[in-house]
């Protein structure tokens, strides 16, 4: 159950339905044993995608590549790809080990073949000893390492995986992330995930491509679209941020100066990158990367403000800031060794660096 | 039992005085005059085993069931899975189209296989016409002829019953069967056949019972020359005034039907079958 995954390319894949598109025009590549999230809100094309990739949905334009192969006109059944349904769409008249030898049975495999096979297959997803039972009697996470097994089993150019955590609770889903990321690394083929859970898609992937409204906003490795987002929408789909909007006033060394109202907020940018003066911008401010100063503290950019409500998290306290030129801004403070007690109408000063913002566009509406 | 179940079994008294005095006494009264007539005795139940006419009714009528059962659940099938499978819209208009023979009454039902099937009927004679057969076919007062009256008048009662089991079977199942790997023929093989199996056996039990006790449609298309057991049983009661031998084999067929459902309640949820439950 080793070897070299296979290379995916869309092409300007577009789905129609009537008047309605529900992908428009999505390009992308993936790479030979890649992990590749598709995130988006409901109703993003994502799944549309997928069904796309999977066969059973045929595109209104654009073409799907394997290898460099056209597969576009393939039915499903002749593509070769190991999937995992939304709900596992295991046959419930079938036991663990009729599930999973049924690709190979359709495959017209010899029973022996079969059997090592299925032991295989099981073995990778730790279910020795469950081989007999009927899927009803398995837990929510047993019954999604019976659909990966059964996905893998037949050695599948790709695996495609259709939201295959969201029916599992909180804890069991974290620790399932951990185990599908580990059987990616152990057989190093190409999977495909769909997802509307950010989390999972961060701590998963190797590049994560985000859509909204049947449209591919932003592609790259998870640290780069959380760091460099390129939209408001990316930056507030994927963990939280507070948006900044101001006018460009002046150039400064590695950054410009906007102004909002009173306030002179210093942003770094590179030089090729620069914007018009008089241009208005909007800032992607990361809760974490804005800091509590005391009195004497010096930053690039201070605003004060006073807190308009606080929640204990645990981990961190959860503020939000009441500023004059920006509205409500979100600060995430660690609790251990805070140097604050969160209290409403607490006059704060908040700091962060000039690298600490990145500037976004507003998106098309 | 608490005092608040007293008061809610109350409520049920007058319908079970009224089952029991018109339904389960009359029945009882079969069966006693089953034994006594015309000499107490197991003599009636001995017939079964040493008359020949009396044999060779039962075996036309299981004969006639297995084979208005298999065709019946054959078409229910194919009907049930075109209807599981169509758009929303569709499916109303195709069950419409299933039921509306059942408001139809039986009895219009048979003479209408009847002005179809005989010698100069719309068959025969489109046959001739078109120079398939030069004689008439013999297609009614027979086997033959009960069997379409039959099968005509137990595909919706299939149908029922594979549509409910056939539309409870996850269509996300065979999508998965196809993005496995699996042809159409295996898909429903070995996933949708199987899943369909509690409808079909549920379907199969329905249709049987209501075939081993079928009157009207026998008696007309089988014109008097093929027997089935309800019309014999009439025979011997009303024209032969043989109480003793016509009671025997209505208990007979009581026992066969209670038997045949002991059999596939331990196979099939019966609750299901007649409606309730799910």
């Amino acid at each position: 159950m080793s070897g070299t995954g296979h290379a995916l390319a869309l092409q300007g894949l577009t789905k129609c339905y009537g008047s309605f598109t529900a992908v428009a025009d999505v390009s992308l590549r993936v790479e030979r044993g890649e992990f590749l999230t598709l995130l988006g809100p409901s109703g993003s094309g994502k799944t549309t995608i997928l069904m796309c990739i999977a066969g059973f949905v045929a595109p209104t334009a654009g073409a799907i590549l394997l290898d460099g192969k056209d597969i576009t006109p393939l039915p499903p059944e002749r593509r070769d790809f190991g999937m995992v349904f939304q709900g596992y769409a295991l046959f419930p008249h079938m036991t663990v080990a009729e599930n999973v030898a049924f690709p190979l049975r359709v495959r017209k495999l010899s029973a022996a073949d079969r059997e090592a096979k299925v032991r295989a297959a099981l073995d990778l997803v730790q279910l020795q000893g469950f081989a007999e039972r009927l899927p009803r009697q398995l837990s929510g996470g047993q019954q999604q390492r019976v659909a990966l097994a059964r996905a893998l089993v037949f050695d599948p150019a790709l695996l495609l995986l259709d939201e295959p955590l969201s029916a599992l609770d909180k804890k069991l889903r974290a620790e399932l992330q951990e185990e599908l990321k580990a059987l990616h690394r152990r057989i190093g083929r190409t999977f495909v995930n769909v997802t509307h859970d950010q989390e999972e898609a961060l701590s998963l992937s190797d590049r994560v491509a985000i859509l909204n409204h049947g449209k591919l906003i932003q592609e790259g490795a998870p640290a780069h679209l959380y760091e460099q987002p390129r939209t408001r929408f990316v930056a507030d789909f994927l963990g939280k941020s507070n948006f900044l909007q101001g006018e460009v006033r002046e150039s400064v060394p590695g950054g410009f100066v906007i102004g909002a109202g009173a306030t002179r907020i210093v942003q770094a940018v590179a030089e090729n990158h620069r914007p018009a003066h008089g241009s208005r911008v909007l800032l992607s401010l990361r809760p974490e990367k804005i800091t509590l100063m005391s009195e004497q503290d010096e930053a690039d950019n201070i605003v004060e403000g006073r807190i308009a409500a606080w929640s204990y998290l645990g981990a961190g306290f959860g503020l939000n800031v009441e500023t004059p030129d920006f509205g409500l801004l979100r600060v995430a403070l660690p609790t251990w060794r805070a140097p604050i007690a969160p209290r409403e109408g607490l006059a704060v000063r908040l700091g962060w660096s000039a690298a600490a913002s990145v500037p976004v566009m507003e998106d098309a509406a | 039992m608490r005092r608040q179940d007293a008061g809610w079994w109350l409520l049920i008294l007058p319908a079970f005085l009224l089952m029991t005095a018109f339904y389960v006494a009359p029945i009882a009264q079969v069966l006693a005059i089953s034994f006594t007539e015309p000499s107490p005795g197991l003599g009636n139940y001995e017939r079964l085993f040493t008359s020949e006419s009396v044999q060779r009714v039962i075996l036309t009528t299981l004969r006639i069931c297995v084979i208005t059962t298999s065709l019946a659940l054959l078409l229910g099938y194919i009907l049930a899975y075109k209807i599981a499978l169509a758009s929303e819209a569709a499916r109303q208009w195709w069950i419409l189209a299933v039921l509306v023979p059942l408001w139809i009454s039986v009895l219009v039902r048979a003479f209408a296989w009847v002005t179809l099937l005989r010698r100069q009927g719309l068959v025969n004679n489109a046959l001739m016409e078109a120079g398939v057969i030069s004689e008439p076919l013999q297609l009614v007062w027979n086997e033959f002829g009960i069997i379409v009256g039959m099968v005509h008048y137990m595909v919706p009662y299939a149908v029922l019953p594979l549509l409910a089991s056939m539309r409870e079977i996850d269509p996300r199942l065979l999508a998965a069967a196809r993005g496995l790997g699996a042809s159409r023929l295996t898909i429903f093989g070995r996933v949708f056949l199987p899943l369909s199996m509690p409808g079909l056996i549920a379907a199969g039990v329905l249709v049987f019972i209501f075939s081993l006790g079928f009157y009207i449609t026998p008696a007309i298309l089988g014109g008097g020359k093929t027997l089935m057991v309800a019309e014999w049983i009439g025979l011997q009661i009303l024209d032969l005034i043989r109480w003793g031998l016509g009671t025997m084999m209505a208990t007979v067929l009581v026992v066969a039907i209670l038997a045949t459902l002991a059999i596939f309640s331990r196979v099939v949820d019966l609750r299901r079958v007649f409606g309730s439950g799910a």
